[in-house]
């Protein structure tokens, strides 16, 4: 029999992890340097199955890393670089110190440089790859692009990350691919559809700026100076694919602007972006035949849901064409010219407000004004004023909504996510319910205008009150019924033996349960945490349901009270 | 000029010192008397008051023109036309030179006076006023008395202009220049004239090459030799040159921008390249996106979803990470007036860290409908026939009963309790037909399985009585009397550690046959299933005697172990093979009692058993334990439980299996009891099927017991229970 017989920790789940510490002392590196490594080469810790196994018994918590990984770092060039960089600071140090000026200036020109292009290619083969990690990266670069220019991090990294973010908004605008839009507290959230990927990202509102307490900004710079290279190479090659020019230019060269740069008005978002001069061929695809493309399915209820699919994003492609927006002065205007756009509506505002206006609040065409004030004086009629609410539920519900609820000054109905889809047993908000209403009544007949829309919607409304008040009188007799039965009883001296009701329901009912109760007795232990835990989960969801349900008809009474 | 300035002063000086005052600003006497410091050598060429006199005067002749000189040759230098007059005036000048420097040498202030720079009034006592280079005193001029300076006041037509040098003593009379000069001073003015001091400014270092040198210095050694320090950074930059640290300025700057090895490029993903799926790329796990908000977190909610006072101060009470939302829903009126989102970096950041730091680990969610994890349920029919429902309650004990047994027609149930007697039930109708009383407790009662012999067992304290109802048809009451009586007595009762005894007559008219008395109490009692033998164990489990096995037609009593392994608990007979089951607290071994060895021995894989019930096929056993589990064994097929049951809330008290039907029941603390259908196929391939049918709740519980015993009916469906709120239960 041959071979060293093998000890006990010497195979297995204990030679396939290496904790932290011993990574560092096998790479070489500093603590920094190796978290850096690991933020640029995607590396993290893992949770081994067998914890015990791996600690060789011990159970004491450690960050443990695949071994493979290690090895695969311990091959990096990045290595090189990072020490590299180490010398050229000790040796600046050494020169500043010296008050060598010559020798300084030598060793600032050849600062070590390095490329982090190779481990973007292999961290994402393919550019879906990279798209599906689009998510973080636009988080965090427009995070960079809102900080201020101080001392604490680079001016540079601050305006990349701001070119950078412009740049994919650019392209979101010129492809069209906002899908959601949703205006949260902590800031407003995104969500586009690249190249089939799901993409979601959350925008700060744009107020003053504070300065961040408990947030390690070095770790922050490091993830940012990757990211930023990423949404680079990611623009360049979204901005290929679409036929647009790269970096963005303005398709019209603006004369009437005279004084503001390319760069201001690019970065107001407001300007249409120039083309390679390749003919687009997006605007004549037949939704039917994209779905089927995109599908290869055999099930003809996705197709025809793909279908639809299709049919509504067009919709919402073309949701703001041919209306004009103008933005009052205390209306964020980023944020509104972006979806605007998303939508394919013209937005301006005031010349004296920033670049990139194109006409002026006496423009007579303009079709929408939109205010954040309760009014406004010298109202014109030829317009409609509106909140920017509004702009933001159009988008999500993708059709036109009737503008009464959001007049200026009139509060608004609720603004719900468009990221939620509620299953059965979930609580709906009344407003969702009306939603879907008018979605379902769409499907059955596209081609609607808004007006039809909303008289369609005061039909609804009567029939449900018609349907309410038929249903009030059938009650009522049923009661009535009753109540001429009981009278009846009373007034006869001696009374039939009634025979006792049996309800059927429940009795089922129970008989159901308790089978429910019995069967639970059986399960066999391997599941029955499984089973309490489920069952536990849903109970806790119910729960929340029932409270929302009745917080909602305490309010409901409250008004009616009122 | 500066020189001129400097002699006025130093005349200003003496002329204060000679007490003919001129009214000065305090200011203009500072300045004087620093210049005078300044420029003490100066004051010495006055000696010889006349000479100095003149020689000042002369002086300031010189000074002038050799200004005049200056500005010629500066003329000249502008003029390169007049270069004929150079020549000229150069060689005038050196004349002049050797005359203004006779003066300023700092040599010939030790030739006048050497005492220095000390107050001069210290020589106020003295002839002399100091001491010339060779030491000898200098000699104070003599000045006359007052009358001679009265004289000299009428006399003199210069005496006003006449002040005396405090350091020599002489009077020097000022020159006409001087007293301009000491006038304009007075009038706040320059010293020197207003003309004269705006003259154009003459750049001598200026890029143009003059062709004479400003100065006569002659050139340094040091401007012949090359510089060594040069020639090192020479040295230097040639090496950085050569290795390509240094480029010319602005190059590395624009080469860097040009060479950005991060700049956006559109080799990195081509169309056509397949990309490289590698072991790593497989392996990966990545990140979890962020959940997305809910309506909650909307700017304008609905209104049901702001917290109410008592939400809120739920949510302010619990710490961060206990949240269920890690903020506070708000609702604002306009889009507006949203502020920024305090901890909107911090979230980020911890995303961040949860990138980098985060232990990933492969998991498999699966999409469980809990229905499936239920097993499948026979359907109802198949299960039944099972009690279920109360059907009679037995009511007449005053304490908890213990124990109860039906007979094995059906018809009849025997009861003990502790209210120290013994109950015998009509089944139909829930009457009680005869009551025994007892000396003690009656802890365990016990029906004679054979339908021939009609006996009961009863235990009360370490006593087992045997009784004979009397209930039953009286031909079998006196056949039963028969068997009894007609025993052969061996006569080995003396050795014997139980003690057979009958009873007289008037106890034998009651009912009671014989009484087996033990030594210690006894736990328990069974039948063997002929109604011949039965079982006791005692309570001192470990002694030799524990178990006794005692024979009822020949009153016998023997001990089949010498030293049963552990603390014995319960004891049973096989149904149908010589087996003996005895229980331990965690073990049931199985012995052959033909053979007299171990047959099998079953792991419980629980705490402490209480029960033990033998199917009456004999191929299954069950047990319960206090720790509220049901042990099926499958004999055929383990030594271990084939399935454990813990449906039981608290400790099992009794489990039993039905004759006939299909089923077993469990008594349990919790005031439940549990029938289930245990269906055993005479197919050896197929496993039981348990399943449970039916939940029984009935008794009370008092002083934490409820149903102590349960008994299924011989013959029918039903089940009786008995428990601590001294009632017997039948369902039916």
């Amino acid at each position: 029999m041959g071979g060293t017989k093998k000890r006990k920790f010497e195979r297995g789940a204990a030679t396939a992890f290496m904790s932290r510490n011993k990574a560092i002392k096998k790479l070489q590196l500093s603590l920094q340097d190796f978290r850096t490594l690991c933020i640029f080469k995607g590396i993290y810790p893992v949770e081994p199955l067998h914890k015990k196994k791996v600690n060789k018994g011990s159970t004491a918590v450690k960050t443990y890393y695949n071994l493979k990984d290690i090895q695969f770092l311990s091959h990096d060039q990045l290595i090189e670089k990072f020490r590299e960089r180490k010398h050229y600071i000790r040796k600046l140090k050494k020169a500043i110190a010296k008050k060598n000026k010559f020798k300084e200036s030598l060793i600032r020109d050849n600062k070590p440089v390095y490329s982090l292009k190779s481990v973007i290619k292999e961290r994402y083969p393919s550019f879906v790859d990279a798209l599906r990690d689009l998510d973080d990266c636009l988080n965090l670069c427009f995070v960079f692009a809102s900080f201020p220019k101080t001392s604490k991090i680079h001016a540079e990294m601050i305006q990349l990350c701001k070119t950078r973010t412009v740049e994919f908004q650019h392209y979101v605008m010129a492809a069209k691919a906002l899908r959601k839009v949703f205006v949260s507290i902590k800031g407003i959230y995104y969500q586009a559809d690249v190249k089939g990927e799901t993409i979601t990202w959350i925008v700060s509102h744009k107020r003053g700026h504070e300065p961040p307490q408990d947030v390690d900004l070095r770790i922050m710079q490091i993830f940012a100076e990757y990211y930023s290279v990423l949404l680079g190479h990611i623009n360049i090659k979204l901005y290929s694919d679409n036929h647009l020019v790269y970096p963005p230019e303005l398709s019209v060269p603006q004369l009437h602007i005279e004084t503001e740069n390319t760069e201001e008005s690019l970065c107001s978002l407001a300007p249409i972006i120039k083309t390679t001069g390749e003919i687009m061929d997006e605007e004549d695809d037949d939704p039917e035949v994209d779905a089927l493309n995109a599908i290869s399915a055999d099930d003809p209820e996705v197709v025809e849901k793909s279908k639809l699919e299709a049919k509504s994003v067009k919709k919402l492609k073309n949701l703001f064409k041919g209306l004009k927006f103008y933005l009052n002065r205390e209306v964020p205007r980023e944020d509104l010219t972006f979806v605007i756009r998303c939508g394919g509506g013209i937005v301006s505002w005031d010349k004296s407000l920033g670049a990139g206006a194109t006409y002026q609040e006496s423009d007579n065409k303009i079709t929408h004004h939109i205010i954040d004030r309760p009014t406004l004086t010298n109202q014109r009629l030829d317009r409609t004023y509106i909140q920017p609410q509004w702009i933001f539920d159009c988008f999500n519900a993708r059709t036109i909504l009737p503008a009464k609820e959001y007049f200026p000054g009139v509060p608004c109905p609720p603004h719900l996510s468009p990221f939620v889809e509620e299953k059965e047993g979930d609580y709906i908000p009344e407003d969702k319910v009306k939603f879907l209403k008018r979605i379902k009544g769409e499907d059955l007949d596209e081609e609607e205008e808004l007006e039809e829309e909303s008289s369609e919607e005061d039909m609804d409304e009567d029939e449900e009150n018609s349907s309410q008040q038929k249903v009030v009188p059938k009650r009522k007799r049923d009661e009535d019924e009753d109540a001429g039965e009981t009278k009846k009883a009373k007034t006869m001296a001696v009374t039939e033996g009634a025979v006792e009701k049996v309800d059927k329901q429940r009795l089922l009912q129970q008989q159901n349960a308790e089978e429910r109760r019995l069967g639970e007795m059986m399960i066999p232990k391997k599941h029955k945490r499984l089973y309490h835990k489920i069952m536990t989960s849903r109970k806790k969801q119910s729960q929340e349901v029932k409270k929302l349900q009745e917080k909602k008809d305490k309010l409901k009474k409250k008004k009616q009270q009122k | 000029m500066a020189s001129r300035v400097s002699m006025v002063s130093t005349k200003l000086k003496q002329a204060t010192n000679g007490k003919r005052t001129l009214d000065l600003d305090g200011e203009e006497k500072e300045e004087q008397q620093l210049m005078m410091k300044n420029h003490v050598d100066d004051v010495d060429d006055s000696d010889d008051s006349e000479d100095s006199d003149d020689e000042t005067a002369d002086e300031n002749e010189d000074s002038s023109s050799q200004d005049e000189v200056y500005e010629e040759e500066d003329e000249t230098s502008e003029d390169s036309e007049s270069e004929d007059e150079q020549p000229e005036k150069k060689d005038d000048e050196p004349e002049k030179h050797v005359d203004e420097y006779e003066y300023d040498s700092s040599d010939e202030e030790d030739v006048r006076n050497t005492i220095g720079n000390i107050p001069i009034e210290w020589y106020n006592d003295y002839s002399h006023i100091g001491y010339d280079v060779e030491g000898r005193k200098l000699l104070k001029p003599e000045h006359g008395d007052a009358l001679d300076e009265f004289l000299q006041k009428a006399d003199d037509p210069n005496y006003w202009r006449t002040v005396v040098n405090k350091m020599t003593g002489q009077k020097v009379v000022l020159s006409d220049a001087d007293i301009e000069t000491i006038q304009r001073i007075q009038a706040s003015k320059h010293p020197a004239g207003s003309e004269g001091l705006y003259e154009p400014w003459v750049d001598f270092f200026s890029n143009e090459v003059m062709n004479m040198p400003v100065t006569g210095r002659p050139p340094d050694k040091r401007s012949f030799i090359p510089s060594k320090w040069e020639k090192q950074r020479v040295g230097q930059m040639v090496h950085a040159l050569k290795m390509g640290w240094m480029k010319p300025r602005g190059e590395i700057r624009k080469m860097k921008l040009a060479q950005d090895p991060n700049a956006p490029s559109l080799d990195l993903w081509k169309e056509d390249a397949e990309p490289e799926i590698t072991k790593r790329y497989r392996m990966h796990i990545p990140a979890p996106k962020e959940p997305l908000p809910g309506h909650a977190e909307s700017f304008n909610p609905p209104e049901e979803y702001l917290l109410d006072a008592e939400e809120e101060a739920k949510w302010n009470d619990q710490e961060p990470e206990d949240r269920r939302m890690n903020f506070k829903p708000q609702k604002f009126s306009s889009y507006r007036t949203v502020p920024k989102y305090g901890l909107f970096i911090n979230e980020r950041f911890s995303r961040l860290l949860d990138l980098y730091l985060a232990a990933r680990q492969r998991k498999m969610k699966m999409n469980v409908n809990p229905e499936d994890l239920i097993p499948k349920r026979p359907d109802k029919k198949d299960l039944q026939p099972y009690p279920t429902k109360e059907g009679m309650v037995y009511k007449g004990h005053t304490d908890m009963i213990r124990s109860i047994s039906p007979d094995p027609s059906g018809q009849w149930l025997v009861s003990g309790s502790d209210d120290s007697t013994l109950k015998l039930w009509e089944v139909s109708t829930g009457r009680c037909m005869k009551t025994f009383k007892m000396e003690d407790k009656v802890t365990y009662v016990a029906w004679n399985p054979n339908p021939a012999i009609n006996l009961v067992a009863a235990v009360v304290g370490s006593d087992v009585i045997i009784i004979n109802p009397g209930l039953v048809d009286k031909l079998v009451c006196s056949n039963t009397d028969n068997t009894l009586n007609n025993f052969e007595d061996s006569g080995e009762s003396s050795k014997s550690v139980v003690v057979w005894s009958s009873y007289d007559v008037e106890e034998k008219d009651k009912g009671f046959r014989i009484k087996v008395s033990h030594t210690t109490a006894i736990v328990q009692f069974t039948w063997h299933n002929k109604g011949d033998y039965f079982a006791t164990v005692q309570k001192d489990g470990n002694k030799s005697h524990a178990v006794l096995i005692h024979q009822l037609s020949k009153r016998q009593t023997q001990a089949p172990f010498s030293k049963p392994k552990g603390l014995v608990q319960r004891v049973s007979f096989h149904p149908l093979h010589p087996y003996f089951f005895v229980a331990t607290q965690q073990h049931i071994r199985i012995y052959n009692l033909v053979k007299q060895e171990l047959h099998k021995k079953l792991q419980a894989n629980c705490k402490f058993i209480s029960s033990i019930d033998v199917h009456p096929g004999g191929d299954n056993v069950i047990i319960g334990s206090y720790d509220s589990r049901l042990c099926w064994f499958d004999l055929d097929l383990s030594t271990k439980p084939y399935q454990t049951l813990k449906y039981h809330k608290k400790a099992l008290r009794q489990v039993a299996y039905h004759k006939h039907y299909p089923l077993f029941a469990s008594a349990s603390d919790d005031g439940s009891v549990i029938v289930s259908h245990g269906k055993v196929y005479s197919d050896q391939l197929l496993n039981p099927l348990i399943v449970t049918v039916k939940v029984l709740r009935g008794h009370k519980t008092a002083n934490h017991l409820s149903v102590l015993d349960c008994k299924f009916h011989p013959t029918q469906p039903w089940v009786f229970s008995s428990g601590a709120d001294s009632t017997i239960r039948l369902y039916v």
